[in-house]
């Protein structure tokens, strides 16, 4: 039990996926104008991370492992991946038309966010069991949702402010990640005295 | 003539990082270092020049609706081929690397190419365009590490550069560092172009 708080509380603060790890930028910097938006990029993100470990996870340790096939990893994972956020669109169309509007220009776009298929590759190399899996898929969504409406908050603000004209856009998005990534630095000690 | 422009606009006019603002995640990640910025600068550009040369010798073959999932089977064999060979013969370097190696698979520069110019384009020419892409995807990746390695540690290739008397900004090769980096790099990028125009 121990360990899953940890796993939780270190990838959502003290190593979260896009400030410490540098995953699943392009969404980060695409889908944070405003607040409304990022908070349905981040539940969507939430749900196929969590879908895409469990996935990963069985196929890693049921399919390559037994077959002595583990150098297949990158090709089959990123198939599994496509074909699940294919699937959940389907299913998410027939069941929820609301929940549907609500993400539905954003699946699509997450079958090529590096964050996926980074925290699906993570999940084997840490070694961590199905439980351990399922915790970290969801944790690393929660990091990314929390990063990305946290961005979407300081860049509506700043959409009102004077940028110098150079600065506008991805530079100044840049230099409030940095600002961001230096504030996220302060949880690095957090595991040092256990 | 057509093969030279098609290289060169890579490199500057068109750069993936500078000018289009794509593949930020390895950039930012692996530039910590001036050898692990080439190194994975060499590694994107060798995935982008095979899958570049087979989509556009198998581009009439594939049905238009099964387009994305085919060309990511192409991408991902070639990562798996990059990935293996430097397990063998750079293993410092893809420890280093590390995760990043296997999600060159989901580089928006590769995929990007691979639907915007190869399946569209001859084999030679989509040559031309994935060793300038990759070039300026590898020089971008030089500049950015080399600014972060000089300025955080004081060498350059590990080589010193600095005298003592310099004493490193260790944010630099921090995660905040690389954010910084690219943000006043592409501000300046924009405030010469901006200056170029009027």
């Amino acid at each position: 039990m121990e360990k899953l708080v940890v796993i939780i509380l270190s990838v959502v603060l003290v190593n979260n996926f896009i400030l410490v790890r540098f995953l699943g930028l392009c969404p980060f910097l695409g889908v944070s104008r405003e607040i409304k938006s990022s908070v349905s990029m981040g539940v969507a993100v939430i749900f196929v991370m969590t879908l895409a470990s469990i996935c990963t996870w069985f196929i890693q340790y049921y399919l390559l492992v037994p077959y002595k096939v583990e150098f297949l990893q990158t090709i089959v994972f990123i198939l599994v991946i496509a074909a699940l956020v294919q699937f959940v669109e389907m299913v998410i169309q027939k069941v929820s038309p609301v929940l549907q509007k609500a993400l539905g220009i954003y699946l699509p776009l997450i079958t090529t966010n590096c964050a996926v298929l980074g925290v699906c590759i993570l999940n084997i190399r840490e070694d961590y069991n199905l439980l351990e899996t399922i915790v970290h898929g969801f944790g690393a969504g929660l990091g990314f949702t929390l990063a990305i409406v946290l961005m979407a908050g300081i860049r509506e603000r700043i959409s009102l402010g004077k940028v110098p004209q150079s600065m506008q856009g991805f530079p100044i998005s840049f230099i409030i990640a940095c600002l961001m990534a230096l504030s996220f630095f302060g949880f690095q000690g957090f595991f040092s005295h256990s | 003539m057509a093969f030279h422009s098609e290289f060169t606009k890579g490199i500057w006019r068109e750069n993936p990082v500078f000018r289009i603002v794509l593949g930020i995640c390895p950039t930012l990640a692996v530039s910590t270092q001036v050898s692990n910025g080439i190194g994975m600068g060499l590694a994107a550009t060798f995935v982008l020049l095979g899958s570049n040369i087979i989509i556009a010798l198998i581009r009439k073959g594939i049905p238009d609706k099964i387009r994305i999932p085919a060309f990511i089977v192409v991408i991902s064999t070639f990562v798996t081929i990059v990935d293996l060979f430097m397990a063998a013969y750079t293993p410092g370097l893809h420890e280093r690397l590390g995760i990043f190696i296997p999600l060159i698979v989901v580089n928006c520069i590769i995929l990007g190419r691979a639907e915007a110019f190869a399946s569209k384009s001859t084999v030679w020419m989509s040559i031309a365009d994935a060793l300038g892409m990759g070039g300026g995807f590898t020089v971008a990746l030089t500049i950015i590490s080399s600014i972060r390695e000089l300025l955080g540690n004081g060498t350059l290739l590990g080589f010193q550069v600095l005298p003592d008397a310099f004493s490193p900004a260790v944010i630099m090769i921090l995660p905040p560092g690389a954010f910084l980096t690219i943000g006043a790099l592409l501000g300046f990028f924009n405030y010469l172009s901006n200056r170029k125009s009027t």
